[in-house]
């Protein structure tokens, strides 16, 4: 199946939790191709801004339309949470377990679990119990996981918090690869380099809202906002 | 102290002569409890599950009413079941009254609240693990009741063993409703009551503590099968 990822626009969209604002009527597009990298302050929305996007958190008003029917554009994509979720099985089965829930046949499940296990580098991992693994080979893991349904749109929430240079490379490398063979990714993040490295456009949220959107890298360069400039070269921003 | 020896002397000699009536009933025991166990897992355990994972409007009230049927009075169902089952009730027909299934009916309503209720607790928790993920995978309720029970089947195990526990050791319901018959309903606990109220002390403790043996027996087996604490936590 070749189709190209959706697009998808947010129209007033608004998440308010306890009376409290988490997404203030938020308007944003965002094209069917690209790297995006949200950035922004704790507290921003970030999270709850790729929650809303992947369809899971309720919204208290507003839109949110892809360029596809809603349940079709669900099943094309995957999320990378940033605690990873174990399943408390082998590195195989927590790999498999996507496809199976597909009802593939169990050859082809095989064959794709060993096939993203190399990719991923836990190989020599597979019998390993996924809940005993190293920070780095768990995230490492709920990446494969993420993409062993070849999904069109992925989203990331910090993959990398916590981990260190090594781990860091290893993901941002198989997250190079997979944008290149076309997939779309929208990836939150705090590490400033890392967005550097990566993004192909930027959101900076701030209290709730997209505060700036451009593309990468005139935004680090010349932020129209001095909040988004501030928070680029290193300030804290709240 | 006397009795009690006597009765360490006899549960031994009936052992291993394998006496004909001891064989009978303990394997009836068995196969009542067991059933009963199967069964109650077969509704709870996808129950619990459901429980767990499940926003529903009287839900807390649902949660609150299994809670308190775990302390179910086992006369009280045994009385219950004996009406329902008796022939002037209306399952009178099917002629089950004093017969092993009319046991297995009794316990299934005893423990199946019981493994329900540990089967939700274990389950909560997992569920709160897991529930972003099986969510944003796009699970059906069914794929999700499933990957928890798979995954959580070490502490289902705690629940099942409980239910058979209380099965197993139960004599109010199955006396009732079983009637203590001899080569028909009698059971290890029916017959040690009937053994103590005759006075036959010795051979009420012998079959006490075929029962304790029983029960522990069945308990490693169940671990060896699963082999639990043998990865570590999970």
């Amino acid at each position: 199946m070749v189709s190209v990822a959706p697009s998808v626009s947010l129209k007033d969209v608004s998440v308010k939790r306890r009376g409290k604002p988490i997404l203030d009527a938020v308007t944003l597009d965002l094209a069917a191709s690209g790297f995006t990298i949200v950035l922004g302050p704790n507290g921003a929305g970030k999270t709850t801004l790729l929650k809303v996007l992947h369809g899971v958190e309720r919204i208290t008003s507003g839109t949110v339309a892809w360029s596809l029917p809603a349940a079709d554009a669900q099943h094309m994509q995957a999320y990378v949470f940033q605690r990873p979720i174990m399943l408390r099985r082998s590195v195989r089965d927590n790999l498999a377990y996507p496809l199976q829930l597909q009802g593939l046949p169990k050859a082809q499940i095989a064959q794709q679990a060993a096939h993203w296990a190399d990719k991923i580098g836990l190989t020599d991992m597979l019998d390993h119990p996924a809940p005993r693994l190293s920070g780095g080979e768990k995230q490492k893991l709920a990446v494969g996981r993420a993409l062993i349904r070849t999904p069109q749109v992925l989203f990331l929430d910090e993959p990398c918090a916590n981990l260190d240079g090594r781990a860091t490379r290893e993901i941002e490398t198989i997250l190079r690869d997979v944008h290149a063979q076309g997939t779309r990714v929208i990836m939150t993040t705090h590490n400033l380099g890392q967005a550097r490295r990566l993004a192909s456009d930027v959101v900076f949220m701030l209290k709730g809202k997209p505060h700036e959107q451009g593309a990468a890298p005139q935004i680090f360069d010349a932020p129209c906002t001095p909040e988004a400039k501030a928070f680029f070269q290193g300030d804290i921003v709240e | 102290m006397n009795d009690i020896w006597a009765g360490i002397m006899q549960a031994i000699q009936l052992i291993i002569a394998l006496d004909a009536d001891l064989v009978e009933i303990t394997l009836r025991s068995l196969q009542v409890s067991l059933s009963a166990l199967v069964i109650a897992s077969t509704i709870a355990l996808p129950l619990g599950t459901w429980l767990a994972i499940r926003r529903f409007r009287f839900r807390r009230a649902t949660i609150a009413t299994l809670n308190a049927l775990m302390g179910l009075p086992p006369v009280v169902v045994g009385l219950i079941v004996y009406l329902l089952l008796s022939r002037s009730g209306p399952f009178g027909v099917l002629g089950l009254l004093f017969t092993p299934t009319a046991m297995i009916i009794a316990q299934v309503i005893i423990i199946t609240p019981l493994i329900a209720s540990i089967t939700h607790q274990a389950m909560r928790e997992l569920w709160a693990e897991y529930h972003d993920l099986l969510i944003s995978l796009n699970t059906t309720n069914r794929q999700r009741v499933m990957t928890l029970i798979w995954d959580g089947r070490r502490a289902l195990l705690t629940g099942a063993l409980a239910g058979f526990g209380r099965a197993i050791g139960e004599v109010g319901a199955i006396m009732i409703v079983g009637g203590n018959i001899d080569h028909a309903t009698r059971v290890l606990t029916t017959a040690i009551a009937l053994e103590t109220g005759k006075g036959d002390f010795a051979l009420a403790l012998g079959l006490g503590f075929v029962l304790i043996a029983l029960a522990l027996l069945v308990n490693f087996a169940i671990h060896a099968l699963s082999r639990t604490e043998r990865h570590g936590t999970w």
